[in-house]
């Protein structure tokens, strides 16, 4: 029986999340032997044709030309698997969304014309249909594993969808919040990095996005009390999934 | 004029990725053009207007390899510009975070991506198959590193811990001292990779580019410093855009750096060479039994600096490790003011600038950012034109697959240096 085969594509992103890959380090060597890598080029010059059972894609759509390109992605994929806050909501380059992008590009090249970009910064959900999403800015490396078991196993991953709150709790961390009056989005974000930030005594600040409903307007009053301006609001609403629209929403109107 | 267009890969052909255009003319490369397209994320335009605690974060995500240079380096820099100084054991656990990705970005490079192309395989995995203790040994290396990272910073891609003028908590001796027994493995593991690597075999080539490190005295640098050059410069952080432009070329969205209107080399190769007599007694021993002398200018022998440079992280990391003191606080208190402040650090590719200008508020007005690849891009290329130009003879696809090593010697940002799809020679 032919192995089944594993594609990794990158779009406009850091590359730390397709690096999570080769962080797996004690279960690497073991999972080239159950898949074929048949293309992943940050890792390897040899690349085959597709079709390909199960495509990793990191990364957000913001040129004409990877708008073209994500299709062809899916076209060769039977699976497609969006890795991290790029791929799943448009990343901190969303940025751009509620900004000028001409200006932005003046103001850092001197010669914006030869570039190629557009207005937005969009997640790849909005141009192809996509299979499952991973969550996280970076994503987590267990859950990058219990993904791609699930998917060769044909079973849908077991990931929660629950808030950073309740990995923070099942830790046995004390909230920062209540504790240390520290402002922190675990309430309203999405679960699946194991309470990080509050484990160093730092508030949540979203990098895996929103939590599925997230009771924000909840939060709001007590983030004010902790101390946070409605500009500080707005900020740490527009970072790494800025353009989630459950963070959108709070940021729009507060940011400057 | 003539264009040939040669295919290195038989893969549906995409935009993005890089490619390299060589242009020969009488059998000699007159240019080479490295294309390295990465779509542009504004990241310096849309720093405007943050808060000056968000820059380490929000950097970090340029590049997932390598988070704590760009996290340091915009540390520095803000600190710089808020008039605060690390000293004691805040500033030792900055470098010793540091460290640990030193040692992972360079078990990767090594392993999984430079040495395959001296032993004829087209990725580390494969190579595993004939290599399997090696690369396993680079693995648990690389793990090491991250171990490192994350005891430190909570996470390895993208740190948690890390703020503007220390950290949001601190490690107290006890927890440090596991992570001291694996750091004595990995010394002998780093000792054993240099001596692997030192083997190969190296074509016979030396590049002449002026050289730039940062420069901390009395150790080699890595988490600070002011900037040195092998045209005997010496300058603060603060007076590198006196001496670095960047202006923009039609063929990459990565700007391209000069020092002093001269192209350069920053990176293991310039590091070393500026500052070998500052390793520490175990790196300098592996050195000298590799064969390398004080300064190393061929760039196929970067990946045995890069093994050396493990050996110092892993034996400085223990160093620092033995004198830490946990301190009464996780991080000095600032307060942010006007300014604008300029800070350097050491990522495994090379020197990274950052410059950040604040309003009375504390917030950005103005982000400047000079990356490793950007300032390595000019040295490349020449190296490029001289090593293709004696090799114009081989196959279409030898040739590619040789430039391609030419541009990973220099290890720039993973998405580049693995692979090119395109490799279009314009004779005439």
């Amino acid at each position: 029986m032919s192995l089944p085969t594993l594609a990794v594509w990158k779009f406009a992103s850091c590359d730390g999340c397709q690096l999570t890959l080769l962080d797996c380090e004690d279960e690497l060597l073991t999972l080239a032997g159950r898949v074929r890598i048949a293309s992943f080029t940050e890792a390897s010059s040899e690349v085959l044709p597709g079709p390909y059972d199960v495509s990793l894609v990191e990364g957000s759509i913001t040129t004409p030309a990877d708008e073209q390109r994500i299709r062809q992605v899916r076209e060769q994929s039977r699976v497609v698997v969006t890795i991290g806050a790029c791929a799943t909501s448009g990343g901190i380059q969303a940025l751009r969304n509620f900004g000028d992008v001409a200006e932005f590009a003046a103001s850092v090249y001197a010669s914006p014309e030869y570039l190629s970009t557009l207005d937005t910064s969009t997640p790849i959900s909005a141009h192809v249909p996509v299979d499952f999403e991973l969550r996280g800015c970076p994503i987590d490396r267990g859950q990058l594993l219990e993904t791609l078991g699930a998917f060769l196993a044909g079973r849908k991953p077991d990931l929660p969808d629950s808030s950073v709150c309740t990995e923070c709790k099942r830790r046995g961390l004390t909230c920062v919040m209540v504790a240390d009056g520290t402002p922190c989005l675990g309430p309203v974000t999405h679960a699946g990095c194991g309470a990080l930030c509050p484990a160093c005594r730092r508030g949540c600040f979203g990098c895996f996005g929103p939590v599925t409903a997230p009771n924000t307007a909840a939060l709001l009053p007590i983030l004010r009390t902790c101390g946070m301006t409605e500009d500080a609001v707005g900020r740490v609403f527009s970072t790494f999934n800025a353009a989630a629209p459950d963070f959108a929403a709070v940021a729009e109107g507060r940011r400057r | 004029m003539t264009a040939r267009r040669l295919v290195v890969n038989a893969i549906a052909r995409v935009e993005g990725e890089g490619a390299l255009r060589l242009h020969v003319e009488d059998g000699r490369v007159a240019a080479a053009e490295l294309n390295i397209y990465e779509p542009p994320r504004f990241f310096e335009a849309l720093l405007r207007g943050r808060a000056w605690t968000e820059p380490p974060d929000i950097t970090s995500r340029i590049c997932g390899i390598c988070p704590v240079a760009y996290q340091t380096s915009a540390c520095n820099a803000l600190e710089a510009a808020c008039g605060a100084v690390l000293d004691g054991p805040l500033a030792d656990l900055r470098r010793l975070v540091y460290c640990g990705e030193w040692i992972s970005s360079h078990a990767l490079h090594i392993h999984l991506l430079h040495a395959p192309d001296f032993l004829g395989f087209p990725d580390g995995i494969t190579m595993a198959g004939r290599y399997r203790e090696a690369v396993e040994r680079g693995l648990a290396l690389k793990k090491t590193g991250n171990a490192l990272m994350e005891l430190l910073g909570g996470r390895a891609i993208h740190p948690v811990n890390v703020r503007v003028g220390g950290f949001y908590s601190v490690p107290d001796r006890a927890a440090l001292a596991p992570m001291r027994e694996r750091l004595l493995g990995a010394l002998d593991q780093a000792r054993a990779v240099v001596r692997w690597v030192s083997g190969f075999d190296f074509p016979d080539f030396e590049s002449g580019h002026d050289l730039l490190s940062a420069a901390d005295p009395g150790r080699y640098p890595i988490d600070r410093g002011s900037v040195v050059t092998s045209t005997g410069k010496a300058f603060p952080a603060a007076e590198f855009p006196d001496h670095v432009i960047e202006r923009q070329v039609p063929h990459s969205t990565a700007l391209h750096a000069s020092l002093d209107g001269r192209r350069y080399l920053t990176g293991p190769l310039a590091r070393y060479s500026l500052n070998s007599a500052l390793l520490g007694p175990v790196a300098r021993e592996a050195a000298a039994e590799a064969g390398l002398g004080p300064e190393c200018r061929n760039p196929f022998r970067s990946i045995v600096v890069r093994a050396v440079e493990v050996v110092y992280a892993v034996e400085e990391a223990l160093r620092l490790i033995d004198g830490y003191e946990p301190p009464d606080r996780p991080a000095v208190e600032i307060t942010p003011r006007a300014g604008t402040g300029h800070g350097v650090s050491e990522a495994p590719r090379g020197l990274l600038y950052h410059r950040y200008t604040l309003d009375e508020a504390g917030l950005v007005t103005e982000a400047t950012i000079v990356p490793p690849t950007s300032q390595n891009q000019a040295a490349i290329e020449d190296d490029l034109c001289r090593l293709a130009g004696a090799r114009l003879g081989l196959g279409d696809d030898e040739l590619a697959l040789f430039c391609e090593r030419v541009i990973r010697n220099h290890d720039p940002c993973i998405s580049c240096a693995t692979h090119f799809l395109d490799l279009t020679v314009v004779r005439r």
